[in-house]
């Protein structure tokens, strides 16, 4: 049976192209999902309260982690390795800054840049050998090393990811760990098929933390509290930042006039242009 | 890219690298887009920032903003210099140039504002 896993279909950089790029702006399930995936995975990144960070975003993809990111009040850098799901984030405007990079190269980052790193549903893409030459293991290790270093002590980075089997779980939990970094892994809906998620959770040193629990029971009914500390959070960003117009169809209509004046790969207007993406709650 | 990226990339994912920092950058193309001022986000960053690359980047673009040659404490309570400093790290954007690794000339290039830091395998450390 062929596997339906996208990890399976070839190198990421292959698989992410503009067809599957453009999924991740106009697919209202995949926009929900990974929506809620990041607004999970900030919370378990527990930063300090009220404050504006700079989070570095792993496998940033089309920036929709990072609109969640940018709405908390956040500054984040972006890291991908497929140029068409970068195309997509800047189209989206998105307001982090964007690098094409292979994470299993390593971060080239300055030591402590980070307050915080999250990586959503990318993970699972650095167990695969893609080229002849690829040793996921030490790519890992690359990957988890240079990842410690570029994080402020006592940072944490969050990583959701699909693990395809027990196995690649300790694989992965091993090479953080080798890196340095402390902590494990919080399953959300354990005993659900469909709502379980993983988030490894790691500390780059500093003072000893406890890792925070998996939610359980049904999926939805914890959400209220966490939700609703989102909402005022990001209620109270907007009015510090006062009145935006931006995202509206006229502002973005305007940005990508701007942006064929200067001669940029534009797509044309489409009557999803500026569409609103469906309240994710 | 920003100059806050800017500050904080660097070529040692290079082998034979130890430092890779700064990076040389060439702007062929820049660009000022203007972004909310948030003083507190800024008066955080700024102890994590290496002043005097930025202030080499600055003058590697020729811009037209003057950083006081050395950072103080003082300095890090000015509205004036925080507002300064907000403009240069998170205002202007390269849009199209070059970064160049300071151990090796190894060049990345910057299309459509964004670095490409892809490796060979071959230059991988
Ligand atoms: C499922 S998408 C998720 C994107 C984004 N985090 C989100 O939540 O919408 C996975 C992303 O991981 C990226 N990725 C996979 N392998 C990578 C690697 N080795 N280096 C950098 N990015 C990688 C892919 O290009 C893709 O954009």
């Amino acid at each position: 049976m062929a596997s339906k896993r996208p990890e399976h279909q070839g190198p990421p950089d292959i698989f992410y192209n503009e067809e599957e790029a453009r999924k991740y702006s106009q697919n209202t399930h995949i926009i929900d999902v990974q929506t809620k995936l990041s607004e999970r995975a900030i919370e378990l990144l527990n930063l300090p309260d009220e404050e504006s960070c700079l989070v570095l975003d792993i496998g940033c993809g089309s920036g929709l982690s990072g609109e969640v990111l940018t709405e908390l009040g956040h500054q984040w850098i972006g890291l991908d390795i497929s140029q068409a799901m970068l195309d997509v984030a800047q189209e989206r405007e998105s307001e982090g800054d964007l690098i094409l990079g292979d994470i299993g190269y390593g971060m080239p980052f300055r030591a402590g840049s980070f307050d915080g790193a999250i990586s959503i549903s990318a993970l699972q893409w650095l167990c695969q050998a893609d080229k002849s030459y690829h040793n996921p293991v030490k790519r890992l290790y690359k990957f988890f090393s240079t990842l410690y270093s570029c994080l402020a002590r006592g940072a944490r980075a969050v990583l959701q990811f699909y693990p395809e089997t027990p196995n690649q779980v300790d694989m992965i939990t091993q090479q953080a760990m080798k890196a340095g970094f402390t902590g494990g892994l919080v399953v959300d809906y354990p005993n659900s098929t469909r709502a379980k998620k993983m988030f490894l959770c790691l500390f780059a040193g500093g003072q000893v933390q406890q890792l925070p629990k998996g939610l359980t029971g049904e999926e939805g009914s914890e959400e209220i509290p966490s939700q609703a500390r989102f909402d005022r959070e990001r209620q109270r960003y907007k009015n510090l930042r006062g009145k935006s117009l931006k995202k509206s169809r006229t502002w973005i209509m305007e940005k990508k006039e701007r942006w064929r004046n200067k001669g940029r790969d534009v797509r044309p207007d489409s009557k999803y242009t500026a569409r609103k993406r469906p309240k994710a709650f | 890219m920003k100059l806050i990226t800017h500050n904080m990339l660097t070529s040692n994912i290079l082998k034979g690298v130890t430092r890779g920092f700064p990076l040389k950058i060439k702007a062929d193309k820049m660009e000022h887009i203007s972004v909310d001022y948030n003083r507190d986000f800024i008066a955080r960053i700024i102890p994590r920032i290496e002043y005097d690359a930025l202030r080499a980047a600055v003058n590697d673009l020729g811009l037209n903003e003057s950083l006081p040659e050395a950072m103080s404490e003082t300095l890090q309570q000015d509205d004036e210099f925080l507002k300064t400093m907000h403009k240069v790290l998170l205002e202007y954007e390269v849009e199209e140039g070059e970064l160049i690794c300071p151990e090796t000339g190894r060049k990345f290039p910057i299309s459509k504002g964004i670095p490409n830091m892809l490796l060979q395998e071959t230059e991988v450390s």
